[in-house]
Order: C-alpha cells, then structure tokens, then sequence
C-alpha cells in the first residue's frame, strides 16, 4: 500500500476523498501534517468551490490604533501632525508613511474608512467591536469567534477552533453561548502551547488517566442519574482534552517547521509570528483566531508610539494576504484587521491623540470581501461623523460597529437573523446590524 | 560556620517531622467515649436553630406534596467541606480536620462556624465574593489597587461582624477619597475616567442604579433603561431613571466623592423631544422614603430606603446571596431577580424575616442556614436522585467548583498545615501568583458568578498538565503534602488516607484503601514517593474534588 492509500484508508468513512483531491492537497501545502491529520483537516474543507468562507482572522489592535497614522491620513492638513503619506496600489488613496507593504497590498482588500462607535472606552469597545452589541448588564453577547464555532461544523478538528494569540485583557468569550466557545489562550507561537504536554510519561500518564475513571464510579455511587451528561462531562472533556494532546493539529502553531523566508516576511515578532500560525491554523480548520498586538493607546507621545506598532503590524498583516491567496485559503478566509476605536484628529498638549469612536478605520481582507475598495472618508478638517440610528445605513453617516458584524456574518454564510435562546430564555438574534452590500463582491 | 547551619537545618527538619508526625498520627478520638464539648451560642444566636426548623418544615412540606423523597443526613466531614469552601475558599487542611475531631462537639457545625468566623480568611473571601456584585471585576493595575483597598475594608468590616444595612449605608452614601473612605468606591467605580468631558468624569448614575437594584434588592430593574418593561411585570422606564436619580447630586473631584445641589439628573425618555430633569422617586414602598431634608443627601435617603427593615426585597436579596455562596447555587435563579409578590420559595421569607428582625446579622444568618436539614443533606441518595430533586433542595445540589475555589483548594490539599494569613510570607506570596495564574487560565467567571456553565476543554487541560498541579504533587520535600505523608506514614493504609484526607476531606471506603493499597505494595523510596504523587495528581483530577457536593 502506498502512502496516499494509507491516507485514504485512514479516512476510512469520510467519503469524499480520492485520490486526485487528496493529492491536490498535498500541492497546497499541508505537507507537514501525518496522513491522518491532512485528512481531518482536508475533510474540513472539502469540496471548496464556491461556498462562503469559513475561517475568521482578526488582527486586533488593542488600544485604538489611530487613523491617521495608518489607513486614513491627511497629509499636509492641521490634524495631520507630523504623519507623511505615501501611495497605494490604488490610484489616488494614500497611507501613512511605515504601511509600505500594506498599501501594496490595498489592491487584495476593502479598507472601511468612516466606522462610528458610540463606545470611547477601552473595554467596553473591544466588547462592542468583538460582540457587535453595546454592553448590557442583563446579558453577555458571545464575540464572533464563539458565533462561528456555534453555527459552522466543528468536523475533523481536534484543537480548539477558536483560538486567541497572545490574548490582551479581553480575548474573545463564548457569552451567552457558554464558556466553551471561550477562546483558547495561548502566547507567541516561539514558545510552547500551554497545558497540553503530559508531566510525566505516557505510560504512567494512562496509568493515571485508568485510576481517574476508578475514582469516578466510586463518587458516581448514588449521586445523580446521568451525572455525566447531565452535569460533569468530566470523561467527555478529559477525553477531549487528551485527544487533543496527541493531535497532529498542534503542529499548526510551531511556525518552526516553515522556511526561514516565510517567516522573515511576517516580521520577527510575535505579532507576526502569531499571524503565520494563524494562517496555518486556518488551514486545519479552526474557525477564528484572534492576533493580538497591544500598545495602540498613545495619549502621549502619539506619532512615535504608533509608528512603532505600524513597523510590527504592516509586513505582518501584507505576508499574511500573501499567504491566504498563495495557500489558497483567501477565499475561505476572512481577515479583520481593527481595533476598539481610533483617535482624534487634534493632538493633545502631551503631543498624543486621545480615544474616538466617531470616524476610524477598519481593514477586511478575504472572503466575499472586494479586492481594492476604500469605502467612506473622514473629515480633513478633523469633524466627528455622525452615528447612524439604530444601525441603519445612511448616506452621509458612518458604519456602525453592527453593520460589520452582519457583514461579516452575511459573508460567512450564516444566518444572523436567526434568534439563539439565550440562558434566560429570551431569544435574541446573531446580530441586529444590517449587511453593507457595497463591501462584498 | 556548615556546622552551625547544618544544626539549624537539622533541627528544622526535626521540628517539621514532629509536627508533621503529630498530624499524620492523630487518629480521632471515638466520638462515643470523649466527653462532647459544648457550644455556648452568644446572643445573636439564640433561636437559630427554631428557625432553621421552621425553614426544613417548609421543604418537607413542599417534597410531601410532590411525593418526593429526601437524602439522609451527610456526614460531619462533607459538611466541613462545604462550609469551608463556601466561606474560606479553599477545602479544610489536615490540622484543621485533626482538631475538629479531637473536639468532638456537640454540634460540630456550629462549632466549626465559631472557628471560621475568627479566621482572616473567612471574612477575606466572603468580601471577595460579595465586591463582585458591588464594584464587580474590572482590572488594571490601578483598578486593582482600589479593589484591593475596597475588599480589605469589606472584609474588615465582616470581620467585626458589621450589621448588613449599616455596611450597605456606607456604599450608598458615604463621602470623601477613596483611600480613606473606600465605601466611595461603590460610586468611583462607575467613573469613566477616560472621558473626553472633565464634567463626565462623575460618577455613572445609570451603573450605580443598576448595581444598587441587583446588588442590594435581587431586582433587574435596569431591563427597563430604555423602554417600560415588554415581559409582563409592570416597571416603567421612568421608575429606573427616577431611582437613577437619587445619585444625581453625586460629584467626584480632589476631595473625592461628595454631593452638590448644583447639578440634577437629566433623562431623555424613549419618544421624548427633549432631556428633562427627573426627580428622585423610589418604585416601591415609597411611604418607606424619608421626606426630603435639608443636610440629608438624596444618597441618604435612597440608602435608608434600601436598608429599610420593612423593604423587605433588602433581605430576601442576601439571604438569596448567602444561601447561593454556601450552597454553591442560589435559592431563587437568577440571583439578581426575585420577584417583589412572590411566590417564594420554601425558606425564603422565614430567613429574610429573621435576618432583618435581628439586625441584618450575617454571621447569624449563616449559621441558621448551616443549622438546616437541608444544607446538612446528602449528595448521595439511596434512592434515584434526578435533576428534580436537586431542584427541589430534596439532594445536595451538585456544583461546578468557581475557579479560586480550585486553586485554593489545590493549594491546600498540597500542604498539612492550614494555608492563611498566618503562614509563611513566601508561601503566602507563591500562592497568591499560583493561583492568580491559575484563576486567569481556569477562566474568571466574572459577576454572573451563579450561572451554570460547562466544563472547558482548556480547563481539563489545566487540570491535567498545569503547572500548578505540577509544582503541587511533583516530589519535593517542601512544597507538598503527598511527598512528606510518602516519607513520613507509618504503613500503606495510612499513607492512603491522609491523602484521601487532605485532597477530599474523607476517608477512603476499604475498595479504595484496597485499590491504591496494591500500587503502593513494595515501593521504597523514590518510587513510593512517586506512586503516592500519582494518588494526589488523580484525587486532584476527579470530579469529587473540582465539584461541591
């Protein structure tokens, strides 16, 4: 038997393989992977054409990156303090001066420029940019990462399918969904994924994985009917969990096993380490991961502050588009590139910008997303746009926060209107954003 | 100068191996034999135990009629347990299991309860576990320092065993810095201190409605902020704003909190035109409001209104929260939603009566909860226990563990002695990073802390292969106890034992004796040492330890 019978035996009931799709596979660039595991993650991914994507990556900018010292700036006008632009691929729009590579590749995505919030602090904007709703203490909303994994198939993948790269303060949480669509916290892929290494041998590890189901009939005695199910799913997470220790998947973060030029184009950081695993764990089916690269708020000292987060996000972000289409997981993939919010146009006595939800950039890549479109502008004279009521689209007002999620959600395929039954019983739909059409191709 | 230090580290070791010889060597004295030792109530106490028969008469009536049978009695041990997880965070050390046995008491509940109340730890947790509805969870650094100031004030005050209307008076309206006045940070927490408007960095009267409704009277009177209420009950949007408003003359400046009549609470209500100025007005039980005053703050009129004897949603809210902190789930789900006619559960209103009758004593509050049938019940059943009756109290409701209850308890279960205030700085100061590590990894349930949540894979992953079930069962000498009972238990049996003891404060029954009794068979050394990490890391990873039962 050769190898690649080996893989379709091994696929035993998955059906859909042959020979010529697996080996189609294999020129994709899963070559890393063991049989098995190429083709779980090939089974999560089967017969592409022409389906939505599947996949978000969101590039998160904690802090509140500021427009104008990326996407958006205003050469030359009073709010531009000492920002200088440079071209893009795109005839006539500009970026700031350190987004070189970025602005190549403006021609591979859709840059938002007039988004509105009405949330101008930290936390309770990364709430309202990740869920797509305001806070409201009768309810936590799940952010988009636990949607995905709620609504799409989780088959074939054996590590957690939402997973957040060097979590800030405020990672991705499963909501009213449930702690298990939580995202999974790990750090800079350099170093190893926590917790999934046995302490001791593999022998000893079963030795004392056997005395764990001992100790669990004994306390079972007399307890509740189906403690289990019913409550504990102790054997069904350790089984999980242990699966999980042993699967190929995890080779998806070691960023090690690709060449030495793969990773220098995204950057010696861990934010640009955290975006090549992204890619890669993208390609084994997981559903969102989140990169995190914090350091954005710069209420003093503005101009030197962002350009040193811009040198780590722009080759980061520009080899991340490059490796989606050459991996040919674009189409699948839908990239977000945000933060909570931008800054303000004036510049404070301490030479910073401070927090403003009322005109900043959004980047999304991927996807139904259009290849070089700039949709909307902000004022060179540094006005606020106003917020549109109850999310409606309307010309000459900005994007509300919940536009992008329906958008994004619309994109994926997935239904947002439908209404989940929240613990307490009240129904409340995916999102209650309206679907900006000019953003999709 | 060696042998000086050699002497001091031998006579170290010394007097560790004799105390720890003591604790591993004291078997209980027969409960039949020894003299019981009584229990002298002081007079807050009086009655209790009336009470909590009134309150189990009222189960019993409620399983009668659903033909419902109940659990027997758990055993003295189990109840320990929960007592000391509930109100300490954390399972019982071995010292401490060693001498509630030696003293044999006549009602080793209420005497465990005397021991508890003593302890820094119990007032500590429980003001944890009750800023969490007050300031809730927020961090950053500078948040965090506040908290801290604002919990160890908290706790200071359970310590003294505060009445619980006197210490709610002073979140809702008291005055000046946070430093010295910590109860301000009721309010200071709800500052938006990036706000672009010097005058908007005030405190948030619409957060500090919310939390004074949920947090003090059980009520989610913030669902109707922005419209009347859409799910039958009859509040109004006005009547949020209007309570909204008793905050209103709230300012924050260099003096910290204080009250000016220079400003009012405005609104602009669903299909207004425009924002009005609303006046303070309480949703019910107005005649309970004292009449405007002048140097009485409007915070001091809602405050007295709150903690009024006859409101009685005041009491009925903590008794809920209490009865959820020690029962692990709260009488009436959610806990921040009890309705203000009724019907109540059994329990419920004979607690909040007696609770509010003797000064909002919280001490006495959980010591009669304790004294009930109901919380001294079993988990087990021998009969068919189902969902039904755990819903109906008729078994000891299973509960998912909250994540510092884990770790405080995996922190102890690794050491013999009791693990608090008293000990050893730099224990102290491991365990303090180990298990902020550990609760960040476990993942916080934040404020909703009584919703029912499922296990996560990343949690099982901790639990497995962490690193502080590592440094806590790996064997070293120092750091944990199934090493020093691997070197220091006269034989097997007892070796098993402790470890039975110290993980889940209980005996082994003989199967399990047996079982782990044939691993440890002809071990020396190293190799036992090994074999009895092997024992704690599984007793560590069972469902029996993460879980109140």
């Amino acid at each position: 038997m050769n190898p690649l019978d080996l893989e379709a035996a091994a696929c035993g009931g998955a059906t859909h393989f042959n020979r010529r799709t697996i080996l189609k596979a294999g020129l994709a660039g899963l070559g890393w992977l063991t049989p098995v595991a190429h083709c779980l993650a090939r089974q999560a991914e089967q017969d592409r054409s022409g389906k939505p994507a599947q996949s978000v990556i969101l590039l998160w900018l904690q802090g509140g990156p500021s427009q104008l010292e990326t996407f958006d700036p205003h050469p030359g006008k009073n709010i531009a303090g000492d920002t200088k632009a440079i071209n893009t691929a795109l005839k006539g729009v500009q970026f700031a001066e350190g987004m070189e590579q970025t602005a190549e590749q403006l021609s591979s995505f859709t840059l938002v420029r007039n988004m509105v919030s009405r949330e101008g602090d930290h936390e309770r904007a990364t709430y309202n940019m990740k869920t797509g709703f305001r806070p409201d203490p009768t309810l936590v909303y799940p952010s988009i990462g636990a949607v995905l994994c709620h609504n799409l198939s989780k088959e074939g993948v054996e590590i957690p399918r939402h997973i957040s790269i060097s979590p800030g303060q405020w990672p991705g949480r499963g909501g009213y969904l449930g702690d298990q669509y939580d995202a999974f916290k790990t750090n800079d892929p350099s170093s190893p994924i926590p917790d999934v290494t046995a302490r001791v041998p593999e022998e000893r590890f079963q030795r004392r994985l056997k005395d764990v189901d001992f100790v669990e009939r004994a306390f079972a005695k007399g307890r509740l009917k189906d403690l289990e199910k019913r409550k504990t799913l102790q054997s069904t997470t350790i089984g999980r969990a242990v699966k999980m220790m042993s699967s190929d998947q995890l080779k998806a973060f070691d960023v090690s096993q690709e060449s030495e030029s793969v990773r220098e184009a995204f950057g010696d950081s861990p934010f640009g380490r955290g975006c090549l695993a992204a890619a890669r764990l993208v390609e084994v089916g997981v559903r969102c991961v989140e990169v995190n690269l914090n350091g954005w708020d710069s209420h003093i000292n503005n101009h030197a502050t962002q350009g040193a987060r811009v040198a780590t996000l722009d080759p980061a972000f520009a080899a991340l588009i490059r490796i989606l289409k050459e991996r040919e997981l674009f189409e699948r993939t839908i990239v977000v590139c945000a933060g909570e919010f931008g800054r303000t146009p004036s510049i404070n006595p301490g030479a910073g910008r401070d927090h403003w939800p009322h005109g900043f950039s959004i980047a999304l890549a991927g996807g139904r997303f259009r290849q070089g479109y700039v949709h909307g502008g902000t004022s060179p004279e540094g006005e606020k746009i106003e917020h549109p009521e109850e999310n409606q689209i309307e010309p000459g007002k900005g994007i509300a926060v919940a536009n992008i999620h329906a958008t994004i959600l619309h994109a994926l395929g997935i239904d947002f209107e439908q209404e989940l039954i929240t613990p307490v019983g009240r129904p409340m739909s995916i999102s209650k954003g309206h679907v900006v059409h000019e953003l999709l191709a | 100068m060696w042998a000086k230090r050699a002497l001091f580290f031998g006579v170290s070791i010394l007097g560790l191996s004799f105390m720890v010889a003591t604790l591993l060597s004291g078997s209980p004295a027969p409960r039949e034999e020894a003299p019981r030792e009584a229990t002298p109530l002081s007079p807050g106490e009086a009655g209790i135990h009336e009470i909590a028969s009134m309150v189990d008469q009222q189960f019993a009536a409620k399983w009668a009629k659903l033909e419902m049978q109940a659990a027997a009695p758990a055993d003295d041990l189990t109840i320990m347990r929960r007592l000391s997880l509930g109100l300490t965070g954390s399972v019982p050390s071995l010292e401490e299991i060693r001498a509630f046995e030696a003293a044999n008491a006549h009602d080793p509940t209420q005497w465990r309860l005397s021991r508890l109340f003593e302890d820094r730890r119990f007032s500590d947790y429980l003001a944890e576990r009750l800023a969490r509805a007050y300031v809730g969870t927020e961090d950053g650094p500078f948040i965090l320092f506040r908290r801290h100031r604002f919990v160890t004030w908290l706790s200071d005050r359970l310590q003294e065993n505060q009445p619980y209307d006197v210490i709610v008076r002073s979140l809702i309206a008291d005055a000046g810095l946070w430093t010295d006045t910590p109860a301000v940070n009721f309010l200071s927490v709800t500052i938006d201190q990036d706000a672009e408007q010097d005058e908007d960095k005030r405190p948030d009267e619409i957060r500090l409605a919310g939390r004074t409704t949920r947090a003090f009277l059980g009520m989610r009177l913030d669902c109707v902020q922005c419209h009347d209420d859409q799910f039958g009950d009859h509040w109004k949007q006005t009547h949020f704003h209007e309570l909204a408003a008793f905050y209103g003359h709230a300012q924050s400046s260099l003096m910290g909190i204080s009250d000016t009549l220079e400003q009012d609470y405005k609104y602009q209500y669903l299909r207004a035109e425009t924002e009005e100025v609303v006046a303070p007005n309480v949703p019910f039980e107005a005649e309970l409001l004292p009449e405007e005053t002048e140097g009485v703050t409007q915070r001091q009129r809602l405050a007295a209104w709150v903690t009024h004897k006859e409101n009685k949603p005041f009491a009925r809210a903590m008794v809920n929260r209490m009865w959820a902190i020690m029962f692990g789930q709260p009488l009436v789900q959610p806990i921040d939603d009890l309705p203000l006619e009724g019907p109540f559960p059994p329990g419920l209103e004979t607690l909040a009566a007696d609770f509010a009758e003797h000064d909002f004593n919280l001490q006495r509050l959980i010591r009669t909860i304790a004294a009930t049938r109901v919380y001294q019940l079993d988990s087990r059943a021998d009969f068919e226990a189902t969902i039904q009756h755990e819903d109906q109290w008729a078994v000891f409701p299973l509960t998912r563990l909250r994540p510092e209850q884990v770790a405080g308890a995996m922190m102890q279960s690794s050491t013999l002695r009791t693990a608090n205030a008293r000990s050893h700085v730099v224990f102290r100061i491991i365990t303090f990073f180990q298990q902020n590590n550990f609760v960040q990894r476990y993942g916080d349930t934040g404020e909703d802390e009584f919703e029912d949540r499922g296990g996560t894979i990343p949690q099982r992953l901790l639990m497995l292969n962490g690193n502080l079930i590592k440094e806590r069962t790996k064997n070293t000498f120092m750091a944990n106890a199934a090493s020093r009972i691997s070197a220091l238990a006269p034989d097997d049996p007892t070796a098993i034992e402790m470890v039975y003891l110290t993980v889940l404060t209980r005996r082994p029954v003989e199967e399990e004796s047996a079982y782990f009794a044939k691993k440890l068979a002809g071990l020396r050394k190293n190799r036992r040492a090994q074999a009895m990490e092997d024992i704690a890391w599984t007793l560590l990873n069972s469902t029996e330890f993460s879980w109140n039962h």
